[in-house]
């Protein structure tokens, strides 16, 4: 089991830079979670690209019986910019795991600020950096402050933890993931935020020796090239 | 930089076009295109270029014609009814010999349509869109690499004969992400004596116009446009062609049909069926030669395409007829499946077709 899953929150937020992964980890980690016997909801807050939603993975989540609440009209004729009233839910019930899958940089993140003071209030969460240093605008810890900062300042709330999810997709290699793991290591000396876990998509994950890696499973492929 | 990264086919055509010397933005936000609208907004101001979301696409074209009458490299993107409103500005640009580069990150129409992937506006791009007798360079990328090299290979085909360049992709190339080596930084600049930059009493003025009231010399404009169109046929066709030595099937497909056409073709050579590809990556000018060339080999074609079938005209033009072209295709914002286009060989070779 991942360091990650040992002493989860009750609420983990995972938001960073556009193209970071943040769906992907989000939906995994949710997995895990029921898998671990925990009921748990999952809540897609992104209002800013409707290209790549939770929703893609309904069938796998509600497979493990995880509730999945997505903008109410996600992939219908009204995609509107709108979040549904059930999130109140989430932050306000309190009687569930909940995995807040929010839009990227800090457009994506205005979403998230309006449940802000209630999940300070609970004090139950974790605010999870998602990072990929194969992404030109987040390729140093120093781009990678940047956007962190302009997502906190958007949301209202601070990052607590650091998810390393550097990859090239299909070209990801060991060479790759140590780089990332040493520039998340330098990020997190900047910013004194500890690395919840780095990611790999599975059959990758074990193949940095003496390193747990967080296995994952992907959402959506396109056609390879070749 | 020649280090990998991994990138968003929208992002890559606008960081290609920074560094191919782009320092001016105009557009206006659409999905599946956005990204390149606001990779610019970040990055433009930080290297002293201009990024501005005009009031209207219709703005953003016209901006568009003033910076490339100044003689600078510039661009705008949009997303198919977008690229609807820019065509009088794009008119405008080719009546007037203006090179830039219109990015069309296509979704599906008609009308407002959806926002899922198509290529259903190469009519539009390739056979004219606005009024008038004119042409663009169109280029079609198959992969988030090649959002980036067209965009360089775009800016210079512009500069090189004077006109405006399309890149067609469409929404999947736009949205999907893939390890990407960006294009050196280019330092050169390219002289365009005939831009708008000031005589400073140095020289006779120049005029930037595409107003000619007087026929014999439209005309004459024309003719000698037309000229400059020939050469670009002659010399600028290009294409990928994909086992298409031994084949006796030839499926035609651009962008992300070709990606998928290639998957339906290593399953039919699996079973014995020699089928191959031309990938145009020029549009226009369409690769007419290959197919022409492949015609006196191959016993029939596969046009595979996210529209009803426009690209099946050119395919049939290409080769005058001499082998029938079918059509494999879905619509709306599908994208046809390597089972559809397998679905389609083995209905040809059993004669079904």
């Amino acid at each position: 089991m991942s360091k990650a899953l040992e002493a989860p929150k009750r609420i983990t937020i995972f938001a960073g830079h556009y193209g970071s992964g943040k769906t992907n980890i989000a939906v995994n980690y949710a997995e895990r979670l029921a898998l671990l016997g925990k009921r748990t909801v999952i809540a897609d807050l992104d209002i800013v690209n409707p290209y790549f939603r939770t929703k893609d993975s309904l069938e796998r989540l509600q497979g493990l019986g995880i509730r999945v609440i997505s903008p109410e009209f996600a992939n219908s004729n009204v995609d509107l910019p709108a979040l549904p009233s059930s999130l109140y839910g989430v932050v306000e019930l309190r009687d569930s795991w909940a995995v807040l899958d929010v839009g990227g940089d800090d457009r994506g993140a205005y979403a998230l600020g309006r449940f802000t003071p209630y999940i300070l209030e609970e004090n139950n969460y974790e605010m999870v950096y998602v990072v990929n240093f194969s992404r030109p605008l987040t390729a140093d810890p120093e781009g990678a402050v940047e956007i962190m900062r302009e997502i906190e300042s958007a949301c209202g709330m601070a990052f607590t933890a650091i998810a390393n999810n550097t990859n090239l997709g299909r070209e990801t290699d060991v060479a790759t993931l140590r780089r990332g793991m040493e520039l998340a290591s330098q990020l997190s000396r900047l910013t004194g935020l500890g690395i919840i876990f780095t990611s790999a998509e599975k059959g990758l994950a074990d193949s940095v020796p003496g390193e747990e890696l967080f296995g994952l499973e992907l959402q959506k492929r396109y056609f390879d090239i070749n | 930089m020649s280090e990998k990264v991994l990138m968003k086919g929208n992002e890559a055509i606008a960081e290609a076009a920074i560094r191919a010397g782009c320092r001016h933005y105009f557009g206006y936000p659409i999905t599946p295109q956005t990204e390149v609208a606001a990779y610019m907004a970040k990055r433009m101001p930080k290297i002293g270029g201009t990024f501005l979301q005009a009031e209207s696409e219709i703005a953003a074209i016209n901006m568009v014609y003033g910076v490339s009458a100044a003689g600078l490299r510039v661009m705008t993107s949009s997303s198919s009814p977008g690229i609807s409103l820019k065509q009088e500005g794009i008119s405008y640009l080719a009546g007037s010999d203006l090179p830039a580069l219109i990015v069309n990150v296509q979704r599906g129409g008609p009308g407002l349509g959806g926002i899922q992937p198509s290529q259903s506006d190469y009519f539009q791009a390739t056979k004219g869109g606005g009024h008038g007798d004119y042409h663009l360079i169109v280029l079609a990328p198959a992969s988030v690499q090649e959002m980036a090299d067209l965009t360089v290979k775009a800016f210079e085909l512009a500069d090189r004969y004077r006109m405006p360049a399309m890149i067609l992709a469409d929404g999947t190339m736009g949205q999907m992400m893939e390890p990407v080596v960006l294009p050196e930084e280019s330092g050169v600049t390219v002289e365009k004596p005939w831009a708008l930059t000031g005589t400073k009493n140095q020289r006779s003025h120049n005029i930037v116009n595409s107003l000619y009231l007087v026929p014999e010399k439209l005309e004459s404009i024309n003719l000698e446009r037309y000229k400059r169109y020939e050469a670009i046929m002659k010399n600028e066709p290009s294409c990928e062609s994909y086992l298409m030595e031994d084949a006796e099937i030839c499926i035609v497909a651009f962008g992300i049909a070709a990606r998928v056409a290639k998957n339906a073709i290593t399953a039919a050579r699996a079973k014995g069926i020699r089928v191959g590809l031309i990938r145009p990556i020029t549009l226009w000018p369409f690769p007419s030669e290959a197919v022409a060339e492949a015609a006196k080999r191959v016993k029939a074609f596969i046009s595979v395409e996210l529209s009803m079938g426009q690209m099946i005209e050119d395919v049939r033009l290409a080769q005058s007829c001499q082998r029938p072209v079918y059509l494999c295709s879905r619509t709306g914002g599908m994208i046809p499946s390597p089972e559809d286009v397998m679905e389609s060989i083995e209905k040809l070779t059993g004669g079904e077709l």
